[in-house]
């Protein structure tokens, strides 16, 4: 599953296919079909739950023009679904969240204008 | 001839590519930093830039992963990532590959070194350079330390590298500028994504400023990871820098937490 993201994140060519023909672009990787299912829907909480690395999920999200507050959402949301990362190096520590660390800090951000 | 400029600075993603979320005089400070960093570098007259990156599987994956690697080619390509999301357009970034055989051959005599011929650049080295080189007019050697996929190499073989980056930079007529590029503590890409232990970065910058080697390596990967997230693995980069020009000071001209930003925001420079 990482190892086909890793080839769509940084072959234009295989992005192109990938675009025109999701589930065909599998073809030749050794997937689960709930891997599948979560590579072409996709399912970014899926994914992060399933234990794809956080560096390859957020090239894989920013290929499809997901806003960075969605991103962080649904990778929340999937572990609200699906339970803990099965596997990887992250943990999730009870963080306050970008608006209420930056109110802290006296920084005054600008989330909601985020593409 | 010996290093003409060394430094460290951040690359997260969002300090380019979510600069119209940021506190705006929070992200105008750290583009003056950036801005003055360029002028140094500029002032030092350089022939090339290494570059001590710590890529995000932009080239290298768990298939065959190297501790370290250089490039050695005459042109690389970057962003991989989409241009609007990083805010950075896909561009040609020159290279010299005769620089880089000869800076390789000389850093194999000390460290083990993987060289590779195509590189693509991911915001690890694009955020630096939209800053640094921003017509893109400098040849860059890129550097890689593998930070992202356990297991890594210990701290003192990152220092190893250093030393080694240093007599290659010394051997070579060209003048050479060094600049190391990571986060200190985050989270990054992750659901606790802008969580920053600014008492932990200063903690380490102090260190880092005072080239203190002792410090520095005592670090642990697991009790980093605890307390200052994944994203401090990539302290790498910064301990080959002091090892490059160990016995000098560094000035950290910059460092602010910016957690839209996701990371402590850090600019310093080497007292060459």
């Amino acid at each position: 599953m990482q190892k086909f993201l890793f080839e769509l994140n940084r072959d234009e060519d295989f992005q192109s296919r990938y675009a025109a023909d999701r589930r065909g672009a599998l073809i030749g990787f050794d997937l689960s079909d709930e891997e599948q299912r979560a590579l072409t829907e996709p399912d970014i909480g899926l994914l992060f739950h399933l234990g794809v690395n956080g560096q390859i999920l957020m090239h894989f999200a920013a290929l499809h023009s997901i806003e960075w507050q969605d991103y962080l959402q649904q990778m929340r949301d999937g572990l609200d679904e699906h339970g803990p990362v099965r596997e990887g190096v992250y943990a999730v520590t009870g963080y306050e969240g970008v608006q209420t660390h930056s109110d802290r800090l006296g920084q005054t951000s600008n989330i909601e204008n985020g593409r | 001839m010996p290093l003409v400029f060394a430094g460290v600075c951040s690359h997260a993603p969002g300090i380019v590519g979510r600069a119209d979320q940021a506190d705006v005089s929070a992200k105008d400070r750290l583009y003056e930093a950036f801005d003055d960093m360029r002028r140094r570098l500029e002032a030092s007259e350089p022939d090339a830039l290494i570059v001590v990156a710590a890529e995000h599987f932009a080239n290298f994956f768990m298939n065959n992963m190297p501790s370290f690697a250089m490039g050695m080619a005459d042109y690389y390509e970057g962003p991989i990532e989409n241009p609007e999301w990083l805010g950075i357009e896909k561009t040609t970034i020159p290279g010299d590959r005769s620089l880089s055989e000869r800076l390789i051959q000389k850093v194999m005599e000390r460290s083990d070194v993987s060289y590779a011929e195509e590189w693509k650049f991911d915001h690890g080295i694009m955020v630096p350079l939209h800053f640094l080189t921003p017509n893109y007019d400098l040849p860059i050697v890129p550097a890689n330390i593998n930070c992202q996929g356990p297991p890594l190499a210990p701290l003192h073989r990152a220092w190893a590298f250093g030393e080694a980056l240093r007599e290659a930079a010394d051997s070579v007529p060209e003048r050479i500028a060094l600049i190391g590029t990571g986060g200190i503590s985050h989270w990054p890409a992750t659901p606790d994504s802008g969580k920053i232990n600014e008492e932990w970065d200063r903690r380490f910058l102090d260190q880092w400023s005072h080239c203190d080697k002792e410090a520095m390596l005592s670090y642990s990967d697991n009790q980093s990871y605890l307390d200052a997230g994944q994203g401090a693995f990539e302290i790498r980069t910064f301990i080959t820098i002091s090892a490059a020009t160990e016995g000098a000071e560094g000035t950290v001209h910059f460092y602010e937490p910016i957690p839209i930003f996701a990371v402590g925001c850090t600019i310093a420079t080497v007292n060459l």
